[in-house]
């Protein structure tokens, strides 16, 4: 790295070279000063080159006929035949009905839900009854979601707690068996993720709401405003930023359906409406050892979610102010 | 608020329909859970015949019983337990360690470093190049598949960066007069001062490793490093829990059902964490917040 001086060097300025010499050596004297620092930087780097570089060069495999038997090096060539195999699968219309309608949904009711909990949890006078209701809205969201769906089936069978109280109030004549009906799964996904998960997310609006100026209240108070009207025109222009960044961060993620959520709920009866993108890539992928095919349809999948993102936040910048990056 | 003491009647309403609203939330969160415990602990033949809403019918301690009798759950419990200890302390410690260097600005190569994990965060391999991965570094039923793929997330290197900016710097100064080095001043000084982040950390974390049932199920086969939710998996998805107390010493197997049995399990799978999680409440508020306004 370093540089010598060259005598026969035409009319050298002669402070440059020495100098880069220098900054080289001080440079090394340098790394050798934070020796430590760097291999605690690098160990992460390391981990990261690993665990998160090395998979993403095995996406090579989807362009691939890659079989556990061969390496990734030796596997010969296919191009985008993965790619074509799976815009013709059967099962392809199907996995996008599911994956979008839940995630649409789970994002039209599911995002604004907590901000109105946030809202309304804020103006509760007592401090200490406000507490008790964040604790126990926490409480959900640290079950995880094989007793959540140990829970839901033993509530949903055709013996439990649901069906007997939609018999004794008429509204069914004979029981349900809820899980095994795929017509009911997208509402189970639904509610029992917004169960889960409604106090966890209005923390972070809640910690928002904490953050606007109690002046601006007293300023609508004098101007005669009622409670919904602060909260119209104070608290949620308040926690805009907040907001917008949550909203970006959520319609990126439009094509992550709750996988660990659906694999525990899924079941044979009801695959036709819980067939999701990330349970066919687990399925084709590693139950019937398709690698190449279900990392092509993984790698569709990243792409398409990596442009929603680039497009939230282009949007939400072109309309206020506040966006991602 | 002092101005809004004197309410009209209007505002009254408006509070009690809000309290109102917010005690039918909490009974919504509260009773699936209560429903569980009290069926837990009624004699399980009993159960069998509903109705079970409240309290227990014939109360009954048998299906724990058969819980803690049972050696495959125990050792599940066994699992679950060791990687949430060794997995928690190994990735706190390791991603805050990381954090830490590239906290400093003296770090050469910083931008870099924070550029290659930042790109992690919006692109990855997706799950089947990061299977084959784990099959080649041999890490398929092994104990560490629990441990080093789950030791770093640049996410939490994002909280403990912000944390850690706020350190006055000389605090470190004293100890580098000293001549120590900057592990030992990461680990005798920066640590002991971050306490707030790094149990924000180790709870997340820890709830992860806790009730993570996916990595059990596909790296693992042995039976004997199986974590409790991957057993429970098998028994809530696939119904096996007739093995359950097709598995259980005799003698109790007569007042409990496979249905008692799960409930049971299912609880005591999910004590633990309900007891520790108001505690370290006023932290993970603030760490939340960081990660999600600057991650």
């Amino acid at each position: 790295m370093m540089n010598t001086i060259r005598p026969d060097r035409p009319l050298p300025p002669p402070i440059q070279p020495a100098s880069r010499g220098l900054r080289a050596r001080r440079l090394l004297r340098r790394l050798a000063a934070q020796r430590y620092l760097q291999a605690m930087a690098l160990l992460g780097v390391a981990w990261m080159v690993v665990f998160n570089y090395i998979p993403m060069y095995g996406i090579v495999i989807a362009f691939k006929d890659f079989s556990i038997i061969r390496s990734v090096a030796e596997a010969p060539w296919v191009g985008l035949e993965h790619f074509k195999a799976f815009l013709e699968d059967e099962e392809l219309p199907n996995v996008i009905r599911n994956t979008l309608g839940i995630s649409v949904i789970k994002l039209v009711i599911g995002f604004p839900l907590p901000i109105l909990f946030a809202l309304f949890l804020n103006e509760l006078r007592s401090l200490r009854f406000k507490k008790s209701v964040q604790t126990i809205s926490y409480l959900p969201h640290f079950l995880s979601w094989v007793i959540l769906g140990g829970i839901l089936a033993t509530w949903l069978a055709d013996v439990g707690i649901v069906n007997k109280l939609l018999l004794s109030l008429g509204l069914i004549s004979e029981p349900v068996s809820y899980l095994a009906e795929p017509s009911y799964f997208w509402t189970i996904v639904i509610a029992s993720d917004i169960w889960k998960e409604l106090g966890w997310s209005a923390i972070i609006y809640l910690a928002a709401i904490a953050g606007v100026s109690p002046e601006l209240y007293e300023a609508a108070t004098i101007d005669g405003a009622g409670r919904f009207q602060k909260m119209w025109y104070v608290t949620l222009p308040g926690i805009k930023g907040t907001v917008t960044i949550l909203f970006i961060l959520a319609v990126s993620g439009v094509l992550n359906s709750n996988f660990d959520q659906i694999l525990v709920l899924r079941n044979p009866l009801n695959e036709s409406a819980s067939n999701v993108i990330d349970i066919y890539v687990y399925q084709t992928g590693l139950l019937n050892a398709r690698y190449s095919y279900a990392t092509a349809v993984g790698l569709i999948k990243s792409v398409i979610a990596l442009m929603l993102l680039l497009a939230a936040n282009t949007v939400t910048k072109k309309l206020n102010q506040s966006s991602l990056f | 608020m002092l101005m809004l003491k004197r309410k009209t009647a209007g505002e009254s309403v408006f509070d009690a329909v809000n309290i109102l609203g917010m005690l039918l939330i909490c009974f919504l969160t509260i009773y699936p859970i209560w429903y569980v415990l009290v069926n837990s602990f009624n004699d399980g033949q009993d159960a069998m015949r509903g109705g079970i809403y409240w309290w227990p019918r014939v109360f009954s301690f048998d299906s724990y019983q058969a819980v803690f009798a049972s050696p495959g759950i125990m050792t599940a419990m066994g699992v679950t337990v060791a990687k949430t200890v060794v997995g928690t302390a190994a990735h706190v410690f390791f991603t805050a360690m990381v954090a830490y260097a590239v906290s400093r600005k003296e770090l050469i190569g910083r931008n870099l470093y924070m550029t290659v994990g930042t790109i992690t965060l919006f692109f990855g391999g997706g799950l089947i190049p990061y299977y084959l991965l784990i099959r080649d570094l041999h890490l398929l039923d092994s104990f560490l598949v629990y441990i080093i793929p789950a030791m770093f997330s640049f996410f939490h290197l994002i909280i403990f960066l912000s944390f850690f900016r706020d350190i006055p710097e000389g605090l470190e100064e004293a100890a580098r007069i000293d001549g120590a080095n900057d592990l030992s001043i990461f680990c005798r000084i920066i640590i002991p001062v971050s306490m707030p982040v790094v149990a924000t950390i180790a709870l997340f974390h820890g709830v992860y490793q806790w009730n993570d049932y996916f990595t059990g199920m596909i790296y693992i086969n042995n039976q004997d490093l199986q974590p409790i939710q991957t057993f429970l998996y098998r028994v809530v998805a696939q119904s096996s829990s007739n093995q359950m107390v097709a598995a259980m010493p005799g003698g109790i197997s007569k007042s409990v059902t496979s249905q008692s049995v799960k409930l049971a399990t299912m609880v005591v799978t999910t004590a633990p964490i309900v007891f520790v999680y108001p505690f370290l409440q006023k932290y993970f508020v603030r760490g939340l917040m960081i990660g999600s306004i600057k991650g």
